[in-house]
């Protein structure tokens, strides 16, 4: 293989990988709480959109990532009220979200800015754009570190730094707050918690504002950090991948941030080995890679890590009177 | 202040009323509870026991009625509410996160706090103390799913304690509890009521009901019955007022004629999912036209001796014979064309799914038979109308074929297993806890059924840690301790012997 830029790709793992914790994340909060959450794709692709349009307008990315928490907060409570007010079917719901996101983010795009679905592309002002951290420059030649130091360590937007400190921000929430204890019990059975004298209700609305919230970063480091606008279904399944790295975390946030680096890291492999030929076996079609983090989830889910054991009540509305 | 010449009761539920739909599960019920006191509440499955504590505790709304506590009016909207007017339960089917420890169990909903930290300290003392002032020993670090039953009930009890509960409502608390298990918990029980502590305990033993309580209310269809002094009343005149009509409280049954050998058990092994040896070596033979009887603490592999005959459970070693053909690590599915009956232990995990209709259950595991259905499809008329037939002759309540499984009363979701298996009339009947949470009424019926089976020359092997069940059903009885079968007895033999037997002391 032809100068395999082990440092390139481990600057593109984490950029890569930053949607997938955040999304992830989100999906922790809401699963562990017992609401499956299929749309948190519908949800990054809405706040996608909100927050490309609100730095446009205001050119200000921090506006716009107040637009994007705010409607994916808002879609998360659609999500809430058709599946734990009206206790409806949580996955019916979420593939709801999905198809409304995927059709009305370009139907307004287009409607909006005639630009195919597009929003206007953003000035770098109204972006988050790379920090470089102190000397980062001076060192980008000098070795091994100096080279980890300025790509994979330094030159990232704000939202990756804010994505790994939500990785032990929401683990010291789950299992160091009141709040945590309450969401996990919730989400293994819900009685237990009534009869606690604690609202089953409310206690899973908030889980679902935290995935709201988390999503709605997810979504504005895609359209406002990672690109300079809004692109028709440019969470392009990640939201899914973010299920995926769930699952495989076992529903932990240590292991879900593990996960998510290496399905990044399978996407930037992905993207360094396209047209480029492996000895002996000739180029491979990018679709293999692409398919990997899949594989690999089914895999090892299969076999290696023992079973996953999903939150009990998982999925299940709380119904009392029957 | 001149002491008020009288104290006023503990709890006033007045014309309670509570609807299910359809179902009028509680029917202007009144009831007074004088405080420290044990008070015992019984009645059929079904009768609206469960409905009427967890309206008191706030966890169901009723529809009409007023609840006093300690004279005060009080509005019980959630179970907070309950918590703050002082009154804990422990539910028939525990409230506990599986996947916690003791102490998260105990401080949900009390942390004391936005952060855990200072909280759970505080909690950890203040369980030794209770723990060392009732005798309530658990490790605050155990993980609830791995606890047995009994000490998952402790740590409700905790809960209800540490929330400084003055009321404690136990629904029927003794169902999965050992003998000596059970006996314990009435000590505590004693000694909460003598620190003034009032007690609601719901039950389907009678005895029980005897020896620890101060009064008694009956429940039937929804109403409340009588209530009656404890020392007043006796046995017979409850289980009449329960059941509306005079209960045969012993079993009759003629001499057993015991004839070929049907099950043959040798040298069987079995290990539990741990791989620790819970089954060692045992054999035994059952014939048809008895009943044997295995006695035992629960836990001395009895559910693994029974699910390695059932065909559940995958034996290390040893064989099983039925009908002298080898049925060694056959399926559930090819047992039961060999003439296999199997009554579970849990009823819930193993004998019913909790979402099907009545009328699905009713032919679990014989829906392949051709009766059913035509190839790959059943034919539901004919599955309804079997489910009909069993829910007359099995007085399955309420008769509705169509009815959720989950909706029925957990002695009659029991009905409903005991009639799909005898019904199939199986040359060999295995049965475990059959009347596990069933009333009085519906355990005569049960066993009236077995000795039937019996009678009619099946071979019966029962498993219960009920020891007068086992003694007044089994032809012989078996003994099992620590995975040996200890000894064969004969069903006179006193109580104190086996008991002893049953502890490992004697042989
Ligand atoms: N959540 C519920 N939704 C609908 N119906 C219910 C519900 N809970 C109980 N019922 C119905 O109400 C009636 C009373 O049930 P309840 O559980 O109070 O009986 P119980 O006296 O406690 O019986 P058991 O001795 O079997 O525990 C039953 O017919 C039952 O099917
Ligand atoms: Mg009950």
């Amino acid at each position: 293989m032809e100068n395999l830029d082990i440092i390139s790709i481990l600057g593109s793992t984490i950029r890569l990988s930053i949607p997938l914790i955040f999304t992830a994340l989100a999906g922790l909060f809401t699963e562990r709480a017992g609401v499956f959450d299929i749309g948190l794709e519908g949800k990054m692709l809405f706040s996608a959109f909100a927050a490309a349009v609100a730095a446009f307008m205001t050119g200000s990315p921090w506006i716009g990532l107040l637009a994007g928490i705010a409607v994916s907060v808002l879609i998360s409570l659609i999500h809430g009220f058709a599946s734990i007010t009206n206790r409806g079917n949580q996955i019916v719901s979420g593939v709801a979200i999905n198809f409304l996101a995927s059709g009305l983010t370009a139907v307004l795009g287009q409607a909006w800015f005639s630009q195919g679905g597009r929003t206007p592309p953003l000035s770098p002002s109204a972006r988050f754009t790379e920090i470089i951290f102190p000397y980062a420059n001076e060192l980008r030649d000098t070795g091994f570190v100096g080279r980890f130091y300025a790509n994979v360590i330094s030159g990232h937007n704000v939202l990756t730094y804010i994505a790994f400190l939500a990785v032990p921000a929401s683990w010291w929430v789950l299992y160091r707050t009141r709040f945590g204890l309450r969401l996990r019990a919730v989400g293994e059975n819900p009685g237990a918690v009534d009869t606690a004298g604690i609202s089953v209700t409310w206690l899973r609305y908030r889980a679902t504002i935290c995935a709201g919230i988390l999503c709605g970063c997810s979504g504005t480091y895609l359209a406002i950090a990672q690109s300079a606008g809004f692109v028709k279904d440019m969470s392009a399944g990640k939201g899914f991948i973010a299920l995926a790295a769930l699952i495989f975390a076992k529903w932990r946030p240590v292991p879900v941030m593990l996960a998510c680096l290496l399905f990044g890291f399978l996407d930037a492999f992905a993207n360094f080995m396209q047209g480029k030929n492996v000895p002996g076996i000739g180029e491979v079609p990018v679709q293999i890679f692409q398919a990997l983090p899949y594989v690999l989830t089914c895999v090892l889910l299969a076999g290696f890590i023992g079973v996953a054991r999903p939150p009990k009540a998982g999925g299940v509305p709380y119904v009392k009177e029957r | 202040m001149s002491p008020s010449p009288t104290v006023a009761p503990a709890i006033e539920l007045i014309g309670i009323d509570k609807k299910f739909g359809a179902v009028h599960a509680n029917k202007n019920i009144n009831l007074t509870v004088a405080k420290g006191s044990i008070h015992g509440i019984i009645g059929e499955n079904g009768a609206g026991k469960s409905t009427l504590m967890s309206i008191l505790y706030g966890f169901y709304q009723a529809d009409g009625g007023a609840i006093r506590i300690n004279g005060k009016d009080t509005v019980i909207h959630d179970s907070q509410a309950a918590i703050t007017a002082g009154i804990g339960m422990v539910h028939q089917h525990f409230m506990l996160v599986e996947n916690f420890s003791v102490l998260e169990n105990v401080i949900l909903g009390v942390e004391g706090g936005a952060l855990l930290g200072r909280g759970v300290s505080d909690a950890r003392s203040a369980l030794k103390r209770l723990e060392a002032d009732y005798g309530l020993e658990v490790d605050p670090d155990a993980i609830i799913e791995e606890l047995p039953v009994g000490l998952q009930q402790r740590v409700e009890i905790l809960k209800a304690l540490y929330r400084g509960a003055e009321i404690l409502i136990l629904d029927e608390p003794t169902g999965v509890l050992t003998p000596a298990e059970a006996d314990h918990l009435f000590r505590i029980l004693g000694v909460l009521r003598d620190q003034g502590k009032t007690i609601i305990l719901i039950t389907h033993k009678l005895r029980e009901i005897m020896a620890i309580t101060d009064t008694v209310s009956v429940m039937r269809r929804g109403e409340m019955v009588a209530t009656r002094q404890t020392s007043g009343t006796t046995v017979e005149e409850l289980a009449e007022l329960m059941v509306g009509r005079r209960v045969l409280l012993r079993v009759e049954k003629g001499p057993a004629a015991p004839s070929d050998v049907v099950l043959s058990v040798r040298n069987l092994t079995v290990k539990d999912g741990r791989g620790v040896t819970m089954v060692d070596n045992v054999s035994f033979d059952v014939r048809a036209g008895e009943v044997v009887g295995i006695a035992g603490v629960a836990g001395n592999g009895q559910s693994e001796l029974l699910e390695a005959i059932t065909g559940i459970r995958k034996p290390a070693s040893g064989e099983i014979f039925i009908h002298g053909q080898s049925v060694t690590g056959l399926d559930a599915a090819r047992l039961r064309t060999l003439g296999l009956g199997h009554i579970p232990e849990d009823r819930h995990h193993m004998g019913l799914v909790l979402g099907f209709e009545e009328s699905e259950n009713s032919i679990l595991g014989y829906h392949r038979e051709g009766r059913y259905g035509r190839g790959p499809l059943l034919d539901l008329d004919a599955c309804r109308d079997d489910a009909k037939a069993k829910i007359e002759k099995y007085d399955i309540r309420p008769p509705n074929c169509r009815l959720k499984t989950a909706n029925f009363s957990g002695g009659n979701q029991q009905k409903i297993v005991v009639a799909r298996e005898i019904e199939h009339d199986p040359a060999l009947l295995v049965v475990g806890q059959p009347t596990r949470g069933v009333d009085i009424g519906a355990i005569e019926f049960i066993h009236r059924r077995l000795i039937a089976m019996r009678d009619a020359g099946k071979a019966v092997l029962l498993v219960s840690v009920e020891l007068d069940e086992i003694r007044s059903l089994s032809d012989r009885i078996l003994v099992m301790f620590a995975g040996h079968v200890v000894g064969e007895k004969t069903p006179d033999t006193g109580e104190q012997t086996l008991g002893l037997m049953m502890a490992g002391i004697a042989a």
